[in-house]
C-alpha cells in the first residue's frame, strides 16, 4: 500500500467512469440478446390456415399445422358428446376456468369446448412439456389408462390424459386443458384456424 | 527479463537449439516443469485416478471429430437430417468419424461420472480443494449443455421432441417462463432458428467455456496438489521431503503418471473401439432408434426419453407430482416442527422460520386441496424443474456439506461405505427408470429415489460425523510393486 492519501476526486471519476462502462456494456448486450428473439419471419409465419372438414368421418382426426404446431380437428359422435359431462368430477378444470384468455376463447367455454358440439378443435400440444398426445378414442380398460377410460388422448411423455374435449384429468403432470386456438366456421364444412370473428390475428 | 544464458561452444546442436529457445521463450520450459516433470503427485494413485486424464482424451477426441463433422453437416432444419445420413453413407469414413463423436459423447459421461465418484469417495473436494471441485461441477454443467444442444443437431424425432420438452421446462418458471423459452427457441416451436443457434452454441460457444474451465480446474489442482486414496497430504508442514525438497511420497507426473495414464488410455481405447465398431447404438442407449426418423413437429414418438446420461435427473423431474408435493410439504412441516421443539434458537428466528415455512407450503401448493383460489400455489411442474436443477446444483455444495473428520472412505465407518453403495444403486435405478415409459410403480420408486438422493446430500452435515472412524496414517500407504 502506498502512503499517498487517497485522492477523493480521482476516485469519484473512477467510479463514475466505471458506471458509464457498465451502462455501455449492458447497452451493447441488448442487440445480442434481442437477436435471439423470434424473427419477423417467424412472427409472420403465424398466418391462419383454412381446413376443409367435409370428408372428416365420425371419430376421425385431422391434423393441420398452424404456427408450426399440430392443430387437431376431431368429429365426435353424439354419444361421445353426451358422455362428456359424466366424468367432470375426475377433471382438473372441467369448466375451463384456468387461464381462459390463453387457453379457451369465449365461444369454447362450454362443456364441449367447441363452437359446434361435435367438432373439436384443439392444439395438439400437451400443456405439460409440449409433447403431442396420442389418440385413445376407444373407451374402456387398456394399457397405461384407467379401467373407466371414457376415450380421449394420452401424452406419451409423462402420462397426462385428456378427455375428448381436451380437458385434463386430475393428478396428472399437465396443469391445464389443451389450448383451443382461435377459429371460426367459414361455411358448414370449412374452418379457419388462427383467426376468429373477434380478433383479426 | 530473465538472465540470458550462454552455452558452451562445445555443446551439441540439440543443446544449442534448446538454449536458443529457452532464452527467447522461457515460459514453455517453466510451465512444462511446473505441470509435468516437477509436478509431484502422490505415488499411491489407483484405478480411479485414470478418469481425469481419460476425460481430457475424450474432450480432444470430441473436438477433433467435431471439427471434421462440421465440414459436412448442415445446420438447417430442411437439410440437417439428410446431411447426417450423407455423412454416414457417402462421406469417405464419415460413418467412423460420426460414430467416434456419438460414442465419445456417452464415453465422456461415463468417464466424468466415474471421475466425480472418485472425488466423492476420497473426499477430493475437501479443504483446500474446494475450488477444484467447483470448477469441476461447472465443467459438468457445461458438458450437459453441450450434450443437450449437440443432440438436437441430427434433427431426428428424439432430437426434436427431447429439445421441445427440455426447453419447455423453462416455461414452468413463474412470470418470465413462457417468454424465456420462446427466447431460447427463437420461434414459437422448436424450429430452424433453434437448430441454427444450438449449432453455434455446440460448436463454438460452449466448447470455449468448457476449455477455459478445464484450464482453471487443472491450474487450481496443480496449485493445491492432488488428493489420493488415503486422503493424506503429501505436501505441507508435516509431510516428509527428500534431499531435493520434493515430497517423499510423491512422484513427478512425467514420466511416472504419463506412462501410467497411457496404459489406462490403451485399455480405454480397447473398450471404446469395441463399442464404436460393434455396437455404436449400444442397444438404443447411445443412439436412440427414434432418432433415425426425421423430426416431425406434428407427431410425438410413442415413447420419448433422453439419452441415458440425463435419465437420473429426468426421473427426478418426473417424480415430482402433486402427490409428491404433499409429501415434501409434510417433510418440511416435520423439519420445522423439529427445529421449533428441539433447538434453542431465539423466538424471533423461530417466528421467521414459521413465516417462511408457511410461504413455502403455500408455494408448494400444500393448501391446494382447499380449492380456494388465493391458496393456489405453484404447479408441481415448476417444482419438478427446480428438483432436476437442484440435483445438479447440490453437487456444488458438497465441500461444505461433508463434515466427516477424515477425507477418504478408507478410514470412514463401515456403514458409510454401505450408504455410498446405496447411493450408487439409487443413481442407477433412477437412470433406468428415466429410460422407461411412465408407470405408477416406476413413479413411486423414483419418488423414493429422489428423496434418497437429496437426503444423501442434505443430511450430510449430520450423518457424515456419525460412527467410529479408523485412525488416519501419518503418511500414505503404498507398497512398491
Amino acid at each position: 500500500m502506498s502512503d499517498t492519501p487517497v485522492d477523493a476526486s480521482k476516485r469519484t471519476w473512477l467510479i463514475a467512469s466505471g458506471c458509464a462502462g457498465a451502462v455501455g456494456t449492458v447497452a451493447t448486450a441488448i442487440p445480442f440478446v434481442s437477436s435471439m428473439q423470434p424473427s419477423e419471419r417467424a412472427k409472420a409465419a403465424g398466418a391462419p390456415v383454412e381446413v376443409d372438414i367435409s370428408t372428416l368421418k365420425l371419430n376421425e382426426k385431422l391434423t393441420v399445422e398452424w404456427r408450426g404446431k399440430p392443430v387437431w380437428v376431431v368429429r365426435r359422435t353424439p354419444e361421445e358428446v353426451a358422455a362428456l359431462p359424466k366424468h367432470d368430477a375426475e377433471l382438473a378444470d372441467p369448466e375451463s376456468k384456468r387461464k381462459p384468455d390463453e387457453l379457451t376463447p369465449k365461444y369454447a367455454r362450454n362443456e364441449t369446448r367447441s363452437i359446434k358440439p361435435e367438432v373439436l378443435v384443439v392444439v395438439g400440444i400437451c400443456t405439460h412439456l409440449g409433447c403431442s398426445p396420442n389418440d385413445k378414442f376407444q373407451p374402456g380398460p387398456q394399457p397405461s389408462l384407467p379401467d373407466d377410460w371414457p376415450g380421449g388422448f394420452l401424452c406419451p411423455c409423462h402420462g397426462s390424459t385428456f378427455d375428448l374435449a381436451g380437458r385434463v384429468f386430475k393428478n396428472k403432470p399437465a396443469p391445464d386443458n389443451l389450448q383451443v386456438p382461435p377459429y371460426m366456421f367459414l361455411s358448414d364444412t370449412r374452418l379457419l384456424i388462427g383467426e376468429d370473428k373477434n380478433s383479426k390475428a | 527479463m530473465a538472465q540470458f544464458k550462454e552455452i558452451s561452444p562445445n555443446a551439441t546442436a540439440t543443446q544449442k537449439l534448446a538454449n536458443w529457445f529457452d532464452n527467447r521463450f522461457p515460459t514453455a520450459g517453466a510451465e512444462y516443469r511446473k505441470h509435468m516433470s516437477e509436478y509431484y503427485a502422490p505415488k499411491n494413485f489407483n484405478f480411479w485416478y485414470f478418469f481425469g486424464s481419460l476425460a481430457m482424451l475424450v474432450l480432444v477426441l470430441q473436438i477433433v471429430t467435431g471439427i471434421f463433422l462440421t465440414m459436412h453437416y448442415k445446420p438447417d432444419a430442411a437439410l440437417a437430417f439428410g446431411s447426417v445420413e450423407y455423412i454416414m453413407r457417402d462421406v469417405p469414413w464419415g460413418w467412423l468419424i460420426r460414430y467416434m463423436h456419438s460414442t465419445g459423447a456417452s464415453a465422456f459421461f461415463i468417464v466424468v461420472y466415474l471421475h466425480m465418484y472418485r472425488g466423492l469417495i476420497y473426499g477430493s473436494y475437501r479443504k483446500p480443494r474446494e475450488l477444484v471441485w467447483l470448477f469441476g461441477c461447472a465443467i459438468f454443467l457445461a458438458l450437459m449443455a453441450e450434450a443437450f444442444m449437440g443432440y438436437l443437431l441430427p434433427w431426428g424425432q428424439m432430437s426434436y421432441w427431447g429439445a421441445q420438452v427440455i426447453i419447455n421446462l423453462f416455461s414452468a418458471i413463474p412470470f418470465i417462463g413462457p417468454d424465456l423459452s420462446e427466447w431460447i427457441r427463437g420461434d414459437y416451436v422448436v424450429g430452424d432458428a433453434t437448430l441454427n443457434r444450438f449449432f453455434a452454441f455446440h460448436v463454438i460457444a460452449v466448447p470455449l467455456v468448457l476449455l477455459g474451465l478445464v484450464v482453471a480446474h487443472l491450474l487450481a489442482l496443480h496449485d493445491v496438489g492432488s488428493n489420493n486414496p488415503d486422503g493424506v497430504e503429501i505436501k505441507g508442514p508435516n509431510a516428509p521431503l527428500d534431499a531435493h525438497g520434493h515430497p517423499l511420497d510423491g512422484v513427478p507426473f512425467h514420466p511416472y503418471y504419463t506412462v501410467h495414464d497411457i496404459f489406462g488410455v490403451a485399455v480405454f481405447l480397447m473398450v471404446f473401439s469395441a463399442i464404436m465398431f460393434f455396437a455404436p447404438e449400444a442397444g438404443g442407449y447411445f443412439l436412440e432408434y427414434n432418432n433415425f426418423i426425421p423430426a416431425d413437429s406434428l407427431k410425438t414418438p410413442l415413447h420419448i426419453a433422453p439419452v441415458w446420461y440425463f435419465t437420473p435427473f429426468y426421473s427426478m423431474l418426473r417424480a415430482i407430482t402433486t402427490e409428491m408435493m404433499y409429501a415434501l410439504s409434510a417433510i418440511l412441516l416435520i423439519t420445522v416442527g423439529w427445529v421449533l421443539v428441539k433447538t434453542s434458537a431465539s423466538s424471533l428466528t423461530k417466528l421467521l422460520l414459521v413465516v417462511l415455512a408457511i410461504a413455502f407450503l403455500w408455494m408448494f401448493n400444500a393448501f391446494g386441496f382447499t380449492g380456494l383460489d388465493v391458496l393456489q400455489g405453484i404447479d408441481a411442474k415448476f417444482w419438478g424443474v427446480v428438483v432436476m436443477g437442484g440435483a445438479v446444483v447440490i453437487l456444488f455444495f458438497l465441500p461444505w456439506l461433508d463434515k466427516s473428520p477424515v477425507k477418504s472412505i478408507r478410514y470412514r465407518p463401515g456403514w458409510h461405505k454401505a450408504v455410498f453403495g446405496v447411493f450408487i444403486v439409487d443413481f442407477v435405478v433412477l437412470a433406468y427408470l428415466g429410460t422407461q415409459p411412465p408407470s405408477p410403480t416406476g413413479e413411486r420408486i423414483s419418488q423414493l429415489g429422489t428423496l434418497f438422493y437429496f437426503g444423501f446430500f442434505l443430511l450430510m452435515p449430520w450423518w457424515t460425523r456419525l460412527g467410529e472412524f479408523k485412525p488416519v496414517p501419518e503418511r500414505i500407504t503404498f507398497a512398491a510393486h
